[in-house]
């Protein structure tokens, strides 16, 4: 219990937590720290948004130039670079930290501090990453970033060294986080939720963490080679000295293929919890679900070279290659026909957020198909390096990752701020979404295939690839304006939005019985789990019917966790109302007079701290100061290096011996 | 029930262990993948170089400018690796100090984990005293990391390692330091036991390493 010693230090923490910007930048509230990560997503989509419109204004008719040669190849090397790296995985990012505790039934990450390091981390390199822009020299080889085209010999300037350089840093934010997620989905589950009874999202979500920690660290070594062969004239891409041109593509690859399933399956995840709540069905397949995604992540990591058919690896390389990739989309087939018969029969709502899932298992499907014809690859030989490879991986990333995480975002900004998207104005900005992606990339598959390559910063007249192109731009300015919308929805909404009560949807997991926002601790009491859809088995049981449940009797409903007895049945959300009834804690959280304070229910509260954020603006400066190594300041750049890794050293020192909460046991 | 839960500063894990020793597993399973991308490397890359030093055959005019000697010098590397092994033996020691702190048997010398750890951060030590004088050699006989396919491959994959161990050893005396000021106690186990984990895996890595780069021809 806490005693009248400790209570300052509680009172401390809840006021410095609750104002300011600095308690923004102190902040180890995964809730907080999920909202970091949307806003700066957001603001990051625009900038890769903006860099896609001057190529599309470009390319809106033949011989034209709008900027040089030089400047596009920066502009679709820092177009992708930004919307994978800066935008989807971070967004993504935000729900894991959002949601994943809120689902699970926990009161925090299981490393609250690694948790906002792993986002300053972010924040720093993707700035860090974009400075090139202001210095004049942004990356421009690609955001494959080929070697040996990215060498010292073919790529002198310093453009390829803030893009491998923001790369590595990105990595390590991926990584913290990745541990942090796996060890909170493992560890910090409520009694009773066990694996099979996890939400979607985070069974996906749990997926993604995996690809992760297994994907990242390959291409770090890729581009540990590259910082090498450019920094200290090692030979590993130098072909002079014997080396491989395939290295970097395998290795890229092998780390790049998996990053698919990185951007698209939170997507996913977040498209199975949208639809069964407005289809008020549980989803349908849950089990084949979960191991349609286990699949793909497997499979995913055996396809790596059809994004290399074109190098010549020989007909046995290509046709392995051609095989795994086609059994992948036996995986992903199932989960679209589960979405569809989640929805079959159902009680639907048309929403803003069910707009853009179903929107997502209607275009993704053509992004898929799409794939599934050049993983053979004769297609592929006609199809590779044209608009129709670009046609279909937006197919899949825009009109799939997007569309779910704007669906998503429609569907927890409730939950998040307290107050609803507008669904007026959320629907013009949907219909003009729906238009203006389809209006992009569906005339891009033509252009492709009459043979306009990818990556040319203009082109001649009398190809016949001019209305394709026309249309791709006109496209493009309706996305611009959809987006424009979808801004000024936040904008507005964040002030004047209807205000949401716990549940504004009639949703079927943990994260709808406690308040909008949630308080600081997320569960008053630890709730205890008895099916997938706790809180339908208390509000409407009828739904939950068809799904696995602890029976009254059953042994399962006595939970022995880590040598503790936690507890029966139903203890937080049913409370002994046999037809389900209503939670009465979420009746008094839902009277916000009446919410208790971490403090008054005993919930130690992690400290803010802003040695995280100090740990990560060191370590980002530290890979900065490689660069003068390239300028050949090597003198200032070995003090600089040895400089920041000592301050970063001594700040992680500080950071690990000074204590996370106030103790609690006396 | 319900407020005994609600009162627990932390409930109680879903498997019982610890946090820390979930991580540590995962971000092992990572490193596994970042030691394979490098092992990968060198073995695709061996034998490919088109000038010398060579790690296992003889190298003459003109691939080099002098007849030179194979360069790994497996003898003084299996001594550094024994030394390697031994030091996971020293973990093991200090880890059960630490677990039977003040338990019957664990009086004398089995029983002080400052020296346990301290032997260990001083194997590591000797371990990495070896690769130093492993690299400077191999420079002074015409191998840095610029000359071929292999000194980049060799000194980037030992490197690596070498940097692993270090870490260990920083992770270790830090154990130490602690030990000395406050004593670990039976409840600090899990400290040394994520730490453990971590060393043994870079030993495990190292097997690897000696068996293929320097074993195998």
């Amino acid at each position: 219990m806490a005693t009248a010693a400790v209570s300052p230090a509680y009172a401390g923490a809840h006021e410095a937590s609750h104002s300011g910007i600095w308690s923004w930048l102190t902040t180890v509230d995964h809730k907080r720290i999920g909202a970091l990560y949307m806003y700066t997503a957001l603001a990051w989509f625009g900038i890769g948004g903006l860099e896609a419109l001057i190529m599309r204004w470009q390319l809106k008719g033949p011989n034209g130039h709008v900027v040089s040669a030089e400047t596009f190849n920066s502009l679709f090397t820092m177009h992708g670079t930004t919307m994978i790296f800066l935008v989807v995985m971070p967004l993504s990012a935000a729900f894991f930290n959002f949601l994943i505790p809120l689902q699970i039934g926990a009161r925090d990450v299981a490393f609250p501090r690694l948790n906002a390091f792993s986002y300053w981390v972010y924040l720093f390199g993707s700035l860090f990453m974009n400075t090139s822009w202001l210095a004049g020299m942004a990356p421009n080889g690609g955001w494959f970033g080929y070697a040996p085209l990215t060498t010292t010999l073919y790529s002198p300037g310093l453009n390829i060294d803030f893009w491998m350089l923001g790369l590595q840093v990105l990595g390590i934010s991926s990584l913290a986080a990745a541990f942090n997620f796996i060890t909170t989905i493992v560890n910090m589950r409520a009694p009773g939720m066990n694996l099979m009874r996890m939400p979607m999202f985070t069974w996906m979500s749990f997926i993604v963490q995996f690809l992760l920690i297994l994907a990242f660290p390959v291409i770090t070594i890729a581009l540990v080679f590259l910082q090498f062969d450019r920094f200290f004239g090692t030979n590993f891409y130098t072909m002079s000295a014997g080396a491989d041109p395939l290295l970097w593509q395998h290795l890229f690859w092998v780390f790049g293929h998996p990053e698919v399933y990185i951007l698209i399956l939170p997507a996913f995840g977040l498209v199975s919890e949208i639809l069964p709540t407005f289809s008020r069905k549980p989803l349908f397949g849950y089990p084949v679900m979960v191991y349609s995604g286990i699949l793909i992540a497997f499979l995913g990591f055996g396809v790596w070279a059809h994004h290399m058919f074109a190098v010549g690896m020989g007909p046995v390389a290509d046709s392995v290659f051609a095989i795994t990739t086609m059994l992948i989309a036996i995986p992903t087939g199932v989960k679209i026909f589960n979405w569809i018969f989640t929805m079959w029969g159902g009680n639907l709502r048309f929403t803003v957020a069910m707009k853009y899932a179903i929107s997502l298992v209607a275009l993704f499907t053509i992004g898929g198909i799409s794939g599934v014809m050049h993983a053979s690859p004769p297609a592929d030989l006609q199809q590779t390096d044209t608009y129709f490879i670009v046609a279909h991986f937006h197919y899949v990333l825009v009109a799939g990752s997007m569309m779910g995480l704007s669906g998503g975002i429609y569907y927890y900004f409730p939950k998040i701020t307290g107050r609803l998207l507008s669904e007026k104005i959320g629907n013009w900005q949907f219909w003009l979404t729906f238009i203006g992606v389809n209006l992009t990339f569906m005339p891009m598959h033509w252009s492709g295939l009459y043979g306009m390559p990818r990556r040319v910063y203009t082109y001649d007249a009398g190809q016949g690839w001019e209305i394709f192109n026309l249309l791709a731009t006109i496209g493009a300015l309706i996305q611009l304006v959809a987006a424009l919308i979808g801004l000024y929805n936040i904008l507005y909404s964040r002030k004047n939005g209807e205000v949401a009560s716990n549940d504004p949807w009639g949703g079927g997991t943990l994260e709808w019985s406690i308040p909008s926002p949630p308080p600081e601790y997320n569960f008053a009491t630890i709730p205890t789990v008895t099916s997938r859809y706790p809180m339908w088995d208390t509000k409407s049981p009828v739904l939950t019917s068809s799904v696995p449940h602890t029976r009254h009797g059953d042994e399962r409903s006595d939970f022995t966790v880590g040598g503790k007895h936690v507890g029966a049945i139903h203890d937080h959300l049913a409370a002994g109302t046999p037809e389900g009834g209503v939670n009465p804690n979420a009746v008094q959280a839902s009277t916000k007079i009446s919410l208790k304070t971490a403090e008054e229910l005993g919930i130690p509260i992690p400290y803010p701290t802003i040695k995280p954020l100090f740990v990560a603006l060191f370590l980002t400066l530290m890979f900065a100061s490689l660069l003068f190594i390239h300028e050949d300041k090597l003198q200032l750049g070995v003090t600089a290096i040895i400089v920041f890794a000592s301050a970063m050293t001594a700040t992680l020192y500080l950071w690990l011996t000074s204590p996370l909460e106030p103790d609690h046991h006396h | 029930m319900s407020t005994a839960v609600a009162s627990h500063a932390h409930p109680p894990t879903s498997t019982g262990l610890d946090h820390r020793k979930i991580a540590i597993w995962a971000f092992i399973g990572s490193e596994c993948m970042l030691f394979a991308s490098l092992i990968s490397t060198y073995l695709i890359y061996k034998g490919r170089s088109v000038v010398g030093p060579f790690p296992h055959d003889a190298c003459n005019p003109p691939l080099c400018a002098t007849p030179l000697k194979p360069i790994l010098n497996i003898p003084v590397t299996s001594v550094s690796t024994f030394v390697l092994l031994m030091s996971s033996l020293a973990m093991v020691l200090a880890l059960a100090a630490v677990e039977n702190r003040g338990k019957p048997g664990y009086e004398g010398i089995l029983g002080s984990s400052k020296f346990w750890l301290m032997a260990t951060a001083v194997l590591g030590t000797t371990f990495l005293g070896f690769q130093a004088y492993e690299f400077t050699s191999f420079v002074h006989e015409g191998l840095t990391i610029r000359t071929n396919l292999f000194g980049s491959s060799f000194f980037t994959l030992t490197g690596f390692h070498g940097a692993h161990v270090t870490a260990g050893v920083l992770w270790l005396l830090t154990l130490f330091a602690i030990d000395v000021k406050r004593g670990l106690q039976p409840k600090d186990a899990l400290l040394v036991d994520i730490s453990a984990l971590y060393w043994h895996f870079v030993d495990v890595v190292w097997i690897a390493i000696f068996t293929l780069v320097y074993l195998i021809k």
